[in-house]
């Protein structure tokens, strides 16, 4: 796969580099700032964009606003937003309308380097990797917090990773159960909730958060 | 010249000080009556110390309450502001309020205020009410006289029959009608006024002194708030993510030796080294997002409470009414407020549910917080609210607290946002 990085810190610049490049992936590019990120990935058209939300020229959120414009203007490249915190209100605005080939992960997840990396690939091919603690906010949030009582606890744990952008059988392993008993769970999930059944991931994805922001 | 003697009946505000002038006697009579009464009681009362405290308190608090009263009677009627020089109380607990309130000139010139109000009010009302009804009943004269018997009537040493005389006295009247009642009832208004002014108004020499020293105590207190956070931070750096990497560089020594000898150890040592890292980087944005929200500066008070409220444990209904984003100062302060009194509500109140509500008005930001815990909650024990409240005052804003002990607990914030 061919990645761009783009991320002002250079310890963490080149801290990622290698770890991809290790994992045998291929970075193309590597910039420090949000305007030399939209030259690169023009001039690259990677598979992939990982990108941090605080860089210059003013250190706020323009790492976000660059990779607003990058899927504006090429919807095929995947973006992998990493951050110091993550934020749900930045997870809605990024997630406006397609949740395809987008990824939202706060830094400290790069340590668990074998988990990062099952995320750059699937955001890479058009799947969803959305952090931990923003589906939490999101659970937390939901104005339907009846609903969401009549899930069991081990529904509500199936329902955070399928938010997350996990796959059933991704599922199943963290769980340590089959991949039949998590399928199970799942289509109680959506009956309990009213939401369509789907079956691709991150058409699944999307609608748990429709349903959540909702 | 006739039209300019003639202007006071042309303008409502004539009628205005009329009334006023009219209720200075009965509003005197209660301010006099109740002031001068807790006062000479105080006054007495100071033989038996004890005993004088609570009248002392009673005045001062009537005082202050009834020259509240007259401030907007005079801006209500004579159309005058009078700014109320009095400074908020700073101090924390009643004794210190009191004696506060007891030092204070410009509430002691409330007290001199209505103990003059009455003797005032007296001859306000009383040339008010003869200059008035005095032309007018002069003015009626030859009509009165007409309907007497013989034709005149006597009145002490004065005689006035049908004629000349009783025609001179409707003129006196009606001139006194025309000119000489409203332009007294408008120099009375002055009177009234400038006695609103002297007493109840701001003095520019005391008052600047006194603001001044307010101000200073503020700001003292913002640089102690400043200073209490900086040991916070140092402490909680110390504890936390400082013990961790100590212990993070021992775990990954350890484990280069055992490499060598022991390898199943040694990756052992590393994966516990990968953990304790990771918990520190945890740690130290905890502690960083505690310093400084960042979504709050990007995004404004609805998003970073959003965000807080999702990370309390406790469930809060959330209310942000803010379309016109008050200055980082004032945000920042509200932003903490909730964060505190949302701890608060989780380690000690026992509450099953929170609502925040905040909303902004043209020059202010109001917020509340309520819970159903188990209340008793005291901002002078406890380093935190203690903290907030310093900061809260060094903006200028209010905050209050009411926590009866059985809950439920409420925390009312008030900032000015300068607009």
């Amino acid at each position: 796969m061919r990645i761009v990085i783009a991320e002002d810190s250079v310890l963490l610049r080149a801290g990622l580099t290698r770890l991809l490049a290790d994992a045998g992936e291929e970075v193309v590019g590597t910039v420090d700032n949000a305007d030399d990120l939209l030259t690169v990935v023009e001039r690259h058209q990677p598979d992939l964009a990982v990108v941090d939300v605080r860089m210059p020229p003013t250190h706020t959120d323009d790492g976000l606003r660059a990779a607003l414009q990058i899927r504006a203007r090429w919807p095929r490249i995947g973006i992998l937003v990493l951050s110091q915190y993550v934020e749900e209100t930045y997870a809605s605005e990024l997630l406006a309308d397609d949740t395809s080939g987008l990824g939202y992960l706060l830094k400290d997840r790069i340590a668990d380097v074998s988990e990062f990396l099952e995320a750059v690939r699937r955001v890479g091919a058009g799947g969803t990797a959305l952090d931990p603690e923003v589906v939490a906010q999101l659970l937390a949030r939901s104005r339907r917090r009846d609903p969401l009582d009549r899930l069991s606890p081990r529904e509500r744990e199936v329902l955070g990773l399928m938010a997350e952008g996990r796959s059933n059988a991704a599922i199943a392993r963290e769980l340590v159960v089959s991949e039949g008993a998590v399928e199970k769970h799942i289509s109680n999930i959506f009956m309990k909730l009213d939401l369509p059944p789907t079956e691709n991931d991150h058409r699944r994805v999307l609608a748990v958060l429709r349903w959540l922001e909702s | 010249m006739i039209r300019d003697l003639l202007r006071p009946w042309r303008e409502a505000s004539t009628w205005w000080t009329l009334t006023h002038l009219l209720l200075d006697v009965a509003v005197g009579t209660v301010a006099f009556t109740v002031v001068f009464a807790l006062l000479v009681t105080s006054v007495v009362l100071l033989l038996t110390f004890p005993l004088a405290i609570p009248v002392a308190w009673l005045l001062v608090v009537s005082a202050r309450a009834l020259a509240q009263l007259e401030r907007s009677r005079v801006g209500a009627l004579l159309g005058v502001a009078v700014d109320d020089p009095v400074p908020p109380l700073a101090a924390r607990t009643a004794w210190a309020r009191l004696a506060e309130r007891l030092r204070s000139g410009a509430r002691w010139r409330e007290v001199a205020y209505h103990l003059l109000a009455l003797p005032r009010g007296l001859l306000t009302s009383i040339v008010a009410g003869a200059a008035w009804c005095g032309s007018a009943a002069l003015l009626l004269l030859p009509l009165y006289v007409s309907s007497l018997p013989g034709g005149s009537a006597k009145f002490g040493l004065f005689e006035v029959s049908q004629g000349p005389g009783a025609a001179l006295a409707a003129l006196v009247g009606l001139s006194g009608l025309a000119v000489a009642a409203p332009w007294i009832t408008l120099g009375l208004g002055r009177l009234d006024v400038a006695t609103a002014r002297w007493l109840l108004g701001p003095r520019p020499d005391a008052e600047l002194g006194e603001r001044l020293s307010r101000l200073e105590t503020s700001r003292a207190a913002a640089l102690d708030s400043a200073e209490a956070e900086r040991r916070r931070i140092e402490r909680d750096l110390h504890d936390g993510a400082q013990q961790r990497l100590v212990a993070l560089a021992m775990g990954l020594g350890a484990a280069k030796e055992r490499l060598e000898t022991n390898p199943e150890e040694g990756r052992q040592l590393v994966a516990e080294a990968h953990e304790e890292a990771k918990a520190a980087l945890r740690e130290i944005r905890d502690l960083v997002r505690g310093i400084h929200p960042v979504i709050l500066e990007d995004r404004g008070l609805d998003a970073a409470l959003s965000a807080l409220v999702a990370r309390t444990p406790v469930p809060v209904d959330l209310r942000v009414e803010v379309t016109e984003r008050p200055p980082a100062a004032v945000e920042s302060a509200a932003y903490f407020v909730v964060a505190e009194a949302l701890t608060n509500v989780t380690r000690h109140a026992h509450a099953t549910r929170a609502a925040v509500t905040i909303a902004r008005t043209a020059d202010r930001l109001v917020l509340e917080v309520r819970d159903d815990g188990v209340g008793g909650a005291d901002p002078d024990r406890g380093t935190g609210l203690h903290g907030l409240r310093d900061r809260v005052t060094a903006l200028g804003g209010t905050m209050h607290l009411i926590s009866p002990p059985g809950g439920p607990t409420t925390l009312l914030v008030e900032l000015p946002c300068g607009s």
